[in-house]
Formats: structure tokens, C-alpha cells, sequence
């Protein structure tokens, strides 16, 4: 019984199961040469190619950077940079639509080349040289994540510390049209080879094994005449069946051993490089040329060229066909990668990326579009087709039935997502599409069950934590009570040591500071009745008049007496709300007081604002027909120009909670709102932060509103719905300072209230 | 211009679900016309009926499941279950009876499961065994074969007999199955399973003018043509190996065991494979692949099984034929069949589902 | 006498048996109810209460007593369906006519905050982060999206956005996907 190792020696070949074998149609693009393009206009460079993290972003919008040159930068072990493809300008980092299957946008540089081509200096590395330290850096800082399939940063995969017994280059390309990895090894089989003896200093592996499908005859015959004579590098033919080159069926077919589930190659000592992985790690080491440019294949019958290119890193798809001779169908569909496990873009303005293999643009003839999904017939086809010995019609039902426990039972995650099954399928079901979405509900399912942990931990932490200070609290309480029980005995008795004497004058010295604090407090505070009592005095004898200068001309005055009397005042004004309801102007002028000495910092205004809201409050309560008020307390807080944005936060506060209270206690004031924003609008030069409170204060108001509208007769119902489009127009167009996402905001805030009243309206 | 959006793959193999059936339904045709020629132009007759009802039926479920008819029915499933149906019962059976079960075999059968893909058992055979168990009579009244028929029959005899139970020239459909000395004569099986209780030995047995050469007159022929349809089938790939080979491997396998125990007792395992309905139950019947199981393993199990219960029924049970109820009665176990015979995903240790 | 006989049998066996039973009761006794265990396991844990119960593990309490089982808006129908098979009785549809069919989570305008800390005492499961009269904020990655933050705010400042969506979190949704249409 020969060993695996003598029979891997002697050539044998192995098979797996299922499999398929769609046209190839590799003919029309693995005899030319792969061709350059010129250097498009905009390369779209996304900032992360690859599975894992995206650098941190080097560059700023408009500098220049030369070919070469890295625009991010690696700052964790999941991350690999990306490279200026050419020199150029930063446009822009902006999102643009991914080379993903969602298009969703991600962050992208926008780099427009300046067609000088210019290079970085470059720093070419002998691999005999240096260490595999040295090497290891190299391939992450030249950008370089596999190039075959998922893009899975090259510099773990590489970086082992098991023994590797096989390192296996892929070079099999099993899907059809796509002739990328062939052509290169056509034209650069030297150059693999190159990479792959780095590889294998870094991983030392007792052999190497190429697989190559069957069908490439003359890539084959080029890597062996650039093997030459080096011992222990096999090129092994596979026999030409999709999909031979995925990951786990090619370790299957050369080795005859299986990946476990769950586990990676490495696990059973081996690692699988991308031939065109291979590539780009000689040009890093060999020419430090980064990860800028790769071979895609161009096909599909609407193409006058179909071919492979030399494309830049970031080149729009779009510039990749048009330079093929595109011909568009009404309705076309655009394919990155093959036609098995390729996806369809909606926006051909997405890049080509370090993943991009093939971009087919074929006619509706070429390949028909999957017609109705018609009923399973549990013909069993795709049992037979699939390479992981799924039974994809079970997975099917249990899909469609989001049965998580059944797909687990039935190895989902097993699943290569390589399309033979919906190949087969003769209902023409797009089984992987499920499959695709039952993982990801899956993921999700898993994702929110961490989260409902994670929430559950926070939720009992914080019950524990909030117990816990209940505790606290109670016992600081009983220490307190007892301490104060302590001490009055302490005191009762004849103090006993010097510190207790210490203690007791301590604490009488405070006693008797304290009355001292109240005695002045006291007077000050018959001081200002006095002052205050004049000042109302004044006001009843001329009751519409604002007396707001009455108290603010005490600008001499320090800005603690300010607050005292304005403390007094709001006692006073209480008093007073209470016993002659016709009151109406109080609270205003008092803000405004507040508000107009500009020396009083903004704590002390957040006193007065306070103190303003709770008087507010209560003579709302009191007095149900005072409307005007909210509206002038408003205006002068937005007027001075002066009072810091957090103040006008806090007045502005302070007026919606007032407006809020007062809407509550009286139904009938309807005008409110409308002036309101009249008068927040109207202040020219409020800055666009004020603009959104003062939005926001209306809205808070119109929220009120809506909710007394609900309560209230149709008649008045229906005027307020027509005052509150009313006074829509105003908002985004009196500020011109006022930027125009504020002025949308206020809009849709707008639009938003106008809806609520109209839904609330009983009509 | 406009993108479309697909989900991968985005090429598939031209070979649709409406073309597998028709495939079947192509492959059936020698059959049916051996079948023709031997038992009478009245297959065609009990062909067209149950087509007719069978499409019927079948459009007027889906109008009322609210699914797009003409879609559906162009899927020719519910042709091919009428096909099986039809070449199933008696030529000459009244033209009540074949309507009845395809009735039955599409809408209890077939759409009150949930239509395609979605029944437990096989339409045609669920429908034949309604139909034996009401009707034991008229499913049971097959005549001679045609060398051995008193009576030539030609087209109009097929009508009227089978619309009004009388030939043209008024012989009643007993009448018809008589031979020369006037005894009602019985299919090869039912002739065999008839002597063998009454003492006779298989040889004794087989001596009779309805065997013919091998395996009765006619019924030879027109298990060959099917086994014919069936290697078309094979070859296009419509239906895969396991099932076929199993059923006829496992008759084969018990009747060759039963006959090396007491020859006398017991017909030669050709006898089985060219009698009845064995042939097209191992090709056309046993792999619809929608009753049938859909593991690798599974299908040779189901298939053994059904070959090892149409031995013994057909040995020693009630009816003469015996691959309805083999089939029915293994179309149960398949969901068991399934859940154990699940291959070993790649880079699991174990087998099947744990 | 065959009488006494008897009933020394049936008595000897009743001792056995009750022997044994008393032995089962002991050596296989189960310590807590994990049926409060399990549902709780079931329930998203966002500890909203709008179950009517303060928090997820009430309400799992409740559900083990025989309350209905659809009571958990943030749960949906997923929830009510195992809650179903694990207490053997019919799914119901949920209680309340609203199902938040995607998932959101606060976003707290911070412009027009005002630093309250009332949401912070809302948040059951301490994902607003902010001291008093400063600015606040939701970490997200935290929030369950229960809502409690946005009633008592009272400047009316958290809305309850949805999570946006991610290349990670995708779920296949084709249809979603805009189609550019180009002049040819």
C-alpha cells in the first residue's frame, strides 16, 4: 500500500462528488493576448478589497499621489492597504457603489489620474536575502488578499505556525468563459513560479501541487517548462469539471483528503494560493509593485472584443466594456465574475477590485435568463450535482420553511454556494439564492442572539447596580442618621479627647456660620422684595407694557444679585398669577431680563430659564387665557444675537417645555405655533443651529397640538390644520443662512406635523 | 439601457421540468402501442379519456388554488399521470372507471397534498388502487391477448364496449374475455396464482395457451417495449439508474431464491421480470421522482423494496398484480428512507443528519 | 390466608416502588424551573416591557404560570412561533397590531439635547451614555430598540431610526437593489 505521498508522486488524481460541466467557452479569450488599457479617467478605488478591515486612510482630497503610493495604511492584522493604481489627484473619499452583489455603497477614493504614470520610488527585495519577517510585511503592505475568491488577506494565510505538508496552487479556473489565471500563466509562467518559490520559503511545505483543469494545455505545458527542474513541484492535470476549483473539492481531487467542517486547510497541513496570488506576491517582493493591477477577463457576446485586460485597480466596469467594443441589450445584464457564482450589477460604475476575475456582458441568447421558478419535483438532480454531497432539495424546504434547526442538521453552512444544484435544477428554482438568504438569516438570527445576551448581561448589571445604589443610599442614610445620634450624645456629654473637642467646635463654628449665611441671605432677600415690590408696583399701574428694562438696567449690579431678583420676582409673580389671573405678561419680561444682561454666564441663564419655565408652569396652570406668552419669550431669546447657541438651547428648551405645559392646559390656544416660527424664522442672522431648536420647538408645540386637536370641536380642528401649512413656507426660506439640510430637515419636520394633525383629525 | 439582476448561477442547463415529462411521455409511446396491438384499440380510447379528465382536473384545481393555470399545466405532469394511469387498467374497462381515478388521482391525489412535487404517493398508482379495491371486477377483466381473442375487435368495438360495456355486435365484455372452450380467461398472473391454489404445479400451470412463450402472450412484448422506453430514458437521463435496477434486481433476486427453494410452487424469475406491469413499474412508475426517494442510497433501497413487496404480493397476496401496492406502500416509507440514507457531507465524519 | 398472601404481595411492591420512586425523586431531582430558563432563552431580551412586564425574565415567568405567549412586539412572530412549540399550545398572531418589522435603534438629535438624563434612566439596558446638562448619546451597537428613551425625552429628541444596512448584514434582498437606467 503505496503512502498518500507516493501516490500524489506517482500522479494519481482523485474525484469528488457531483459536479457539473456547463459550456466552457473559454476558446474565445485563452489565445489573445491579454491586453492594456489606456488609464481611465476616475479610478474608484474602495478603501476595503478584501475580508476583513479597511486602513486608515493616508491621503487627504486633493493631494497628489504617485503610482504606487499606499492610500491607506494596515493598522491591525486584518487589514491590508490600498495602492494608487497610477499618479494622480484625490478627488474625493467618498461611498460609491460596491463591487458587491448588494451595491451597496461603501467608502471609496475617487483618484483622478494625471497620465504621468509616475512612480513611487521603489525597494525591490531578493527573497534569499531577507527574512520571512521581511517578507511577511512586504506582502501585506503591498495590498495583496487572494485573488481567486473571497479575498482573504494573503499575509495570515502565509503566516503559519503548523507544519505544511502541501501548498497547493490553484490554478484550475473551473468556470466557464473566465481565462485570467490561463492567459497569465501563458504570458508570466516565470514569474509564478518566482512567487511560488517565496511561498514556499515561507511555509516549507514537503510539496507543491499546481492543479490545472485539463483543458489548458498550454498553461500547463509553460508552468512545467518554468518548473524546470526543481524537485517536489508537481503539476497535476484535473480533469475539467465544475467546480474543481473550489478550495475543498481541489484538496479533495489532488489529495484525496477532506477539509473537516468548520475547520481551515490548514488544519490537515495545507495551504491553497491563487495563481494569480502567486503573481502579485513575486511583483511585490521581486519589483515592489503593489497590488495595483490584475488580468480580467472581458466577454460575452455583445462585446466586439472579448479578451482579457491588464486592468487597473479601480477602473469603472463601465470603461472596461466600452474599451471591449459594448453593444448593449434593452436589457442587459452585466456580470462580475463567471456565470456560475458571479453577480449582476445594477450600476456599472463600480470598480474592478482585487477579487474581480471576469466581467461578462452576454447576450440574452447566450446565457437565457432563469425563466419562472416553477414546483420541486424532488428529482434529486441536484443531489447528484453537489460537490459537498448536500441534498439541496431538503435544504430547499427547510429555506423556504426558515427551519434554522433543520438547515443546521442538513449542513448549510457546508454549502459552497458554487451553483450546480440550480444549474441541474430542472424547475429552474434558484436554490443558491435561498441558500444565500437563509445563511444570512442565519448570521442574523446568530448575531441577535449574542445581542440578546450581551442586552440580557447589561440589563441584570444595571438592575444589580441600581439595587445596589438603593442600598447604598439607604445605609449612607442610616450612617448619617446614626452619626448625627453620635454626635448629639457626643455633645450632651463632656467631650472626652481633644479631636472630639476639635469635632465639637468644628461643628459649632459651622452651626453658627450657618444662621450667619441666612441672616444675609435674609436681608438681601428683603432688599430685593423691596426693589420687587416697587418693580410690580410699576407694572400694575401700566399693564400691557413690557417693564423688561426694569430690571435689566442693574447691569452694575453683580450678576448674583441678578439671579437673586429674578428668584424673587418669579416668588412674587407667583403670588401674584395666583391672585389676579389677568396677569399676562409676566414670565416674558422676566426672560427677557435674563436673557438681555450679557455679562451673566450661561449657568446663571439656565437658573433664570428654569425658574422662568417653573413660573410658566404654574400661572399656565392658573391662568388659561394668557396665549401670547411662549411666542414673546421666544423672540427675544433668539433676538440677541450675543447669548450663546447653548443658551438659546436652553431657552429654547425652556419655552417648548412651557409650550408643552401650556398646550396641555389650554386647549384653545391654536394661534401658538404660527408665530412661533414666525418669529424664530424671521431673526436673520440666528445661526443654523438655533434654526433646527426653533424647529424643534415647534414641533414639540405641533405635537401638543395635535394631541389637544384630537380632543377638540371640528371647527377649530380644521383651523388649525390650515394655520399649520400656513406656516410651513416660512421656516426653510427667511434664514439665508440657514443651510439647505436644516432647511430639509425642517421641511420633513414640517411635513411630518401637517401629517400627524391631518391623521388626528376626526373627520 | 437597463441592468437586470439575477441571482447566480446565471446559466442553466436547458432541460426543464415540462421536457423531462414529455421525455417520459415519449417513451411510453412503444409501449403503449404493443399494448395497442396485443390488447385493442382500446387503450387508445381509455389514453384519451383520461388525458382529457386529467387536464381538466387539473386546470380546474389550480383556477380554484389560484396559481396560473396555463403555466402549470404545461408542465405535463398531469399528462403523464393520466399516461400511467390509462395504460394501467383494463382496455376494455367502462369509460366511467378510468375517468373516476384519474379524477381521482389529480385532485385527492395530487392537489389537495399541494400539487407538484408536494404529493406522497404516486397519483396513477394511489388512483389504480382505489379503482381494484372499489372495482375489483371491471380492473380485473383484462382480455386475451389478441391471437388469443375470439373476437377480432376493431376501433368501434373499442367505443362501444367501453361506452356502453357491449361490442358493437353485443357481446358483453365476459363474453369477449372467453376463449374457445368458453371459459372466461384471466391474465397470465391471475391464471397462475389460480392454478397454484388449486394444486396445480407451476409447470402444469404454465402449460396454458394465455402463457404463450415465457411470461403469457402479449405481456412479453409489451414489458419489452417498456423496458425499451425505459432505456430511452436511461439514456436521456431523465430517470437515473438506482431505482430501475433495484426494483428488477430485487424481484429478480427474490423470485430467483423462491423458485431455486420449490420451482413447483413458484414462477421462474423471467416469468416475473416479463409479466404484469413490471417493467413499466420499474421505469416509468417507481422512478416519478416526486414519491420516490432522493438519496443515492435511498433510491436503491426504495427500489429493492418495492421489487421484494410486488414478490410477495403477487406470491401471496390477494391480487394478481402487485406493483400498485409495492409502490404505494413504499412511496410511505420514503420519508424514513430519506432521513437514514442521507449521504455524508464533505468533511463530516458521520453519516447523515445527526 | 390467600388473602394475607396478597396483600403482603401488593404491600412489599408498594414499598419497592415507593422506594424506587422516592430514590428517582432524589437522585434525579431538577434544582430549578428551566422552563422559566428556556423561555427567557427564547425572548429578544430587549427588555421593553411593552409585554406588560418589567423586563424579559417577568414575562418568561409569566409565560411559564400560562400567560399568552404573545405579548413581545420586538420578538414577532419568530418568537411566538418557538415560544409556541416549547409550551405545545397554538401560535397566535401578536398582540399588538404593530410589528416593528425592521430593526431600529435610537439616535438621539444631539444638537437639541438638552442633558436631561431621563433617557438614561430609561434605558434598561444602559446604552445611553451622557451626564447631566451634557450632551448624550446612544451606543448602538447596545440598544435594543425598546423605545422606553423615546417617550420621556422631553424635548422630543430620539427617533427611532432604522440600522442602516451593511455589506455584512446584507440579506440577498435582490429586489431591493436600484437598476440604474442608462441612455444608450
Amino acid at each position: 500500500m503505496p503512502t498518500l505521498f507516493q501516490q500524489i508522486q506517482a500522479g494519481k488524481v482523485w474525484d469528488f462528488h457531483g459536479g457539473i460541466h456547463p459550456p466552457s467557452r473559454k476558446e474565445r479569450t485563452n489565445q489573445k493576448p491579454v491586453a492594456l488599457l489606456d488609464i481611465p479617467d476616475r479610478l474608484y478605488i474602495p478603501l476595503r478589497q478584501h475580508i476583513g478591515v479597511a486602513g486608515k486612510v493616508l491621503v487627504k482630497v486633493g493631494d497628489r499621489v504617485l503610482k504606487g503610493q499606499a492610500l491607506t495604511q494596515a493598522d491591525n492584522a486584518m487589514a491590508v492597504p490600498v495602492h494608487a493604481p497610477t499618479s494622480g489627484m484625490v478627488l474625493a473619499i467618498e461611498l460609491h457603489t460596491s463591487t458587491h452583489p448588494s451595491s451597496l455603497a461603501e467608502p471609496t477614493l475617487v483618484l483622478a489620474p494625471d497620465g504621468m504614470d509616475e512612480w513611487r520610488p521603489r525597494k525591490p527585495l531578493d527573497p534569499e536575502q531577507v527574512d520571512i519577517y521581511t517578507l511577511l510585511e512586504r506582502i501585506q503592505e503591498s495590498g495583496i488578499s487572494g485573488m481567486g475568491g473571497a479575498g482573504f488577506p494573503t499575509h495570515i494565510k502565509v503566516n503559519v505556525k503548523q507544519p505544511v505538508d502541501y501548498l497547493i496552487i490553484n490554478a484550475v479556473e473551473c468556470e466557464p468563459y473566465i481565462t485570467a489565471d490561463d492567459m497569465l500563466m501563458q504570458e508570466r509562467a516565470s514569474d509564478i513560479i518566482a512567487g511560488i518559490e517565496i511561498l514556499v520559503k515561507l511555509l516549507s511545505p514537503k510539496a507543491v501541487l499546481i492543479g490545472i483543469e485539463d483543458d489548458k494545455p498550454i498553461a500547463a505545458a509553460s508552468l512545467k517548462a518554468a518548473i524546470g527542474q526543481r524537485d517536489n513541484y508537481f503539476v497535476r492535470e484535473v480533469p475539467t469539471k465544475y467546480p474543481s476549483g473550489g478550495e475543498k473539492q481541489l484538496i479533495q481531487l489532488l489529495t484525496n483528503k477532506e477539509v473537516p467542517a468548520g475547520r481551515r486547510p490548514l488544519d490537515i497541513g495545507i495551504v491553497m494560493q491563487n495563481v494569480g496570488t502567486a503573481f502579485a506576491i513575486a511583483q511585490a517582493v521581486l519589483d515592489d509593485i503593489p497590488l495595483i493591477h490584475r488580468v480580467v477577463t472581458v466577454a460575452g457576446e455583445t462585446l466586439a472584443q472579448q479578451q482579457n485586460v491588464l486592468a487597473l485597480i479601480g477602473t469603472p466596469i463601465s470603461d472596461l466594456l466600452n474599451a471591449c467594443g459594448f453593444q448593449a441589450e434593452p436589457q442587459q445584464r452585466i456580470i462580475v465574475g463567471g456565470p456560475m457564482m458571479g453577480f449582476a450589477i445594477a450600476d456599472w460604475s463600480v470598480p474592478v477590485v482585487k477579487t474581480t476575475n471576469c466581467v461578462l456582458a452576454p447576450t440574452e441568447n447566450e446565457l437565457g435568463a432563469a425563466s419562472e421558478e416553477m414546483d420541486c419535483i424532488r428529482c434529486g438532480a441536484c443531489a447528484d450535482a453537489c460537490p459537498a454531497s448536500l441534498l439541496p432539495q431538503q435544504l430547499l424546504w427547510y429555506s423556504k420553511a426558515h427551519d434554522q434547526d433543520k438547515l443546521a442538521e442538513y449542513n448549510l453552512s457546508d454549502c459552497i454556494e458554487c451553483g450546480a444544484c440550480a444549474y441541474v435544477c430542472p424547475s429552474e428554482i434558484p436554490l443558491v439564492h435561498y441558500y444565500r438568504v437563509a445563511k444570512a438569516e442565519i448570521r442574523e438570527t446568530q448575531r441577535e442572539a449574542l445581542k440578546a445576551e450581551q442586552a440580557k448581561a447589561r440589563f441584570d448589571a444595571r438592575t444589580e447596580r441600581l439595587e445596589r445604589e438603593k442600598q447604598e443610599r439607604l445605609e449612607r442614610n442610616q450612617q448619617l442618621a446614626a452619626q448625627r445620634v453620635a454626635q448629639q450624645q457626643a455633645s450632651g456629654q463632656a467631650s472626652q479627647s481633644a479631636a472630639a473637642v476639635q469635632q465639637a467646635l468644628a461643628r459649632t463654628q459651622q452651626q453658627s456660620d450657618q444662621p450667619l449665611d441666612k441672616a444675609q441671605i435674609i436681608a438681601e432677600r428683603e432688599r430685593k422684595k423691596a426693589e420687587a415690590l416697587a418693580y410690580q408696583q410699576q407694572k400694575q399701574q401700566a399693564q400691557t407694557a413690557t417693564p423688561a428694562e426694569n430690571t435689566a438696567p442693574g447691569t452694575a449690579e453683580d450678576p448674583r444679585k441678578a439671579a437673586i431678583a429674578a428668584a424673587l420676582a418669579r416668588a412674587k409673580a407667583k403670588k401674584q398669577a395666583e391672585a389676579q389671573p389677568e396677569a399676562i405678561e409676566q414670565p416674558a419680561p422676566a426672560e427677557t431680563a435674563a436673557s438681555d444682561t450679557p455679562d451673566m454666564d450661561a449657568k446663571k441663564a439656565a437658573v433664570a430659564a428654569a425658574i422662568a419655565r417653573a413660573k410658566a408652569k404654574k400661572q399656565a396652570e392658573a391662568q388659561p387665557e394668557a396665549i401670547e406668552q411662549p411666542a414673546p419669550a421666544e423672540t427675544a431669546a433668539s433676538d440677541i444675537p450675543d447669548v450663546n447657541a447653548k443658551k438659546a438651547a436652553v431657552a429654547a428648551a425652556i419655552a417648548r417645555a412651557k409650550a408643552k405645559k401650556q398646550a396641555e392646559a389650554q386647549p384653545e390656544a391654536v394661534e401658538q405655533p404660527a408665530p412661533a416660527e414666525t418669529a424664530s424664522s424671521d431673526t436673520a442672522d440666528m445661526d443654523a443651529k438655533k434654526a433646527a431648536v426653533a424647529a424643534a420647538i415647534a414641533r414639540a408645540k405641533a405635537k401638543k397640538l395635535a394631541e389637544q386637536a384630537e380632543a377638540q370641536q371640528q371647527t377649530e380642528v380644521k383651523a388649525t390644520t390650515q394655520q399649520a401649512p400656513s406656516a410651513e413656507p416660512q421656516e426653510p426660506v427667511a434664514p439665508p443662512e440657514q443651510d439647505a439640510k436644516k432647511a430639509a430637515i425642517a421641511a420633513a419636520i414640517a411635513r411630518a406635523k401637517a401629517k400627524k394633525q391631518q391623521n388626528s383629525e376626526p373627520l | 439601457m437597463s441592468f437586470k439582476i439575477a441571482s447566480s448561477p446565471h446559466q442553466h442547463i436547458q432541460k426543464t421540468t415540462a421536457q423531462l415529462m414529455k421525455l417520459v411521455a415519449v417513451a411510453a409511446v412503444p409501449g403503449i402501442a404493443v399494448q395497442a396491438y396485443f390488447f385493442g384499440y382500446g387503450v387508445l380510447i381509455q389514453l384519451l379519456l383520461a388525458i382529457i379528465t386529467a387536464l381538466l382536473c387539473e386546470a380546474a384545481v389550480l383556477a380554484l388554488r389560484g396559481k396560473k393555470v396555463k403555466v402549470k399545466l404545461l408542465d405535463h405532469s398531469a399528462l403523464v399521470t393520466a399516461l400511467l394511469l390509462a395504460v394501467a387498467i383494463p382496455s376494455y374497462a367502462p369509460w366511467w372507471l378510468v375517468v373516476i381515478g384519474t379524477a381521482f388521482a389529480i385532485i385527492v391525489v395530487k392537489q389537495l397534498y399541494g400539487g407538484l412535487g408536494n404529493n406522497l404517493f404516486n397519483p396513477a398508482m394511489a388512483a389504480y388502487v382505489l379503482l381494484l379495491v372499489s372495482f375489483p371486477l371491471p380492473m380485473t377483466s383484462w382480455l386475451p391477448a389478441a391471437p388469443l381473442q375470439q373476437q377480432s375487435l376493431g376501433p368501434a368495438d373499442a367505443v362501444c364496449t367501453i361506452f356502453t360495456n357491449f361490442s358493437c355486435s353485443g357481446y358483453s365484455i365476459s363474453q369477449l374475455r372467453q376463449d374457445a372452450d368458453g371459459i372466461s380467461m384471466a391474465t397470465p398472473l391471475d391464471t397462475l396464482k389460480t392454478d397454484l391454489s388449486q394444486g396445480y404445479t407451476t409447470e402444469e400451470s404454465m402449460k396454458k395457451p394465455v402463457f404463450g412463450w415465457l411470461s403469457g402472450e402479449g405481456w412479453f412484448w409489451v414489458n419489452l417495449a417498456y423496458l425499451a422506453g425505459g432505456l430511452f430514458l436511461l439514456q436521456q437521463k431523465v430517470i437515473q439508474w438506482r431505482i430501475p435496477v433495484a426494483v428488477l434486481g430485487s424481484l429478480f433476486g427474490f423470485s430467483f431464491i423462491a423458485w431455486l427453494i420449490s420451482p413447483d410452487t413458484n414462477a421462474s424469475p423471467l416469468f416475473q421480470l416479463f409479466s404484469g406491469a413490471t417493467m413499466l413499474a420499474a421505469f416509468f412508475i417507481a422512478t416519478d421522482p416526486v414519491s420516490a426517494s432522493t438519496t443515492e442510497k435511498g433510491r436503491l433501497v426504495f427500489g429493492a423494496l418495492i421489487g421484494g413487496l410486488a414478490f410477495v404480493i403477487r406470491s401471496y397476496g390477494g391480487y394478481p398484480d402487485a406493483f400498485a401496492f409495492a409502490v404505494m406502500l413504499a412511496n410511505m416509507t420514503v420519508p424514513l428512507i430519506d432521513y437514514y440514507t442521507q449521504p455524508r457531507t464533505y468533511g463530516h465524519k458521520s453519516k447523515g443528519a445527526r | 390466608m390467600s388473602i394475607i398472601t396478597a396483600l403482603w404481595a401488593l404491600g412489599i411492591l408498594a414499598l419497592v416502588f415507593g422506594a424506587a420512586l422516592g430514590y428517582a425523586a432524589i437522585r434525579f431531582k431538577v434544582d430549578a424551573d428551566p422552563l422559566v430558563e428556556q423561555i427567557d432563552e427564547i425572548l429578544p431580551q430587549t427588555q421593553c416591557g411593552q409585554c406588560g412586564y418589567p423586563g424579559c425574565r417577568p414575562y418568561a415567568e409569566a409565560i411559564a404560570n400560562g400567560d399568552d405567549i404573545n405579548k413581545c412586539p420586538p420578538g414577532g412572530d419568530t418568537t411566538i412561533k418557538k415560544l409556541a412549540d416549547l409550551m405545545g399550545v397554538e401560535a397566535k398572531p401578536l398582540d399588538a397590531a404593530q410589528t416593528p418589522a425592521i430593526k431600529r435603534v435610537a439616535y438621539i438629535r444631539e444638537d437639541e439635547c438638552i442633558g436631561c438624563t431621563k433617557c438614561i434612566q430609561a434605558c434598561p439596558v444602559d446604552a445611553i451614555v451622557g451626564a447631566s446638562k451634557q450632551m448624550h448619546t446612544v451606543i448602538i451597537d447596545e440598544c435594543t430598540g425598546c423605545d422606553l428613551c423615546v417617550e420621556p425625552c422631553p424635548v422630543d429628541c430620539i427617533d427611532m431610526v432604522p440600522l442602516a444596512s451593511s455589506i455584512e448584514r446584507w440579506k440577498w434582498d435582490l429586489n431591493a437593489i436600484p437598476v440604474k437606467v442608462l441612455e444608450s
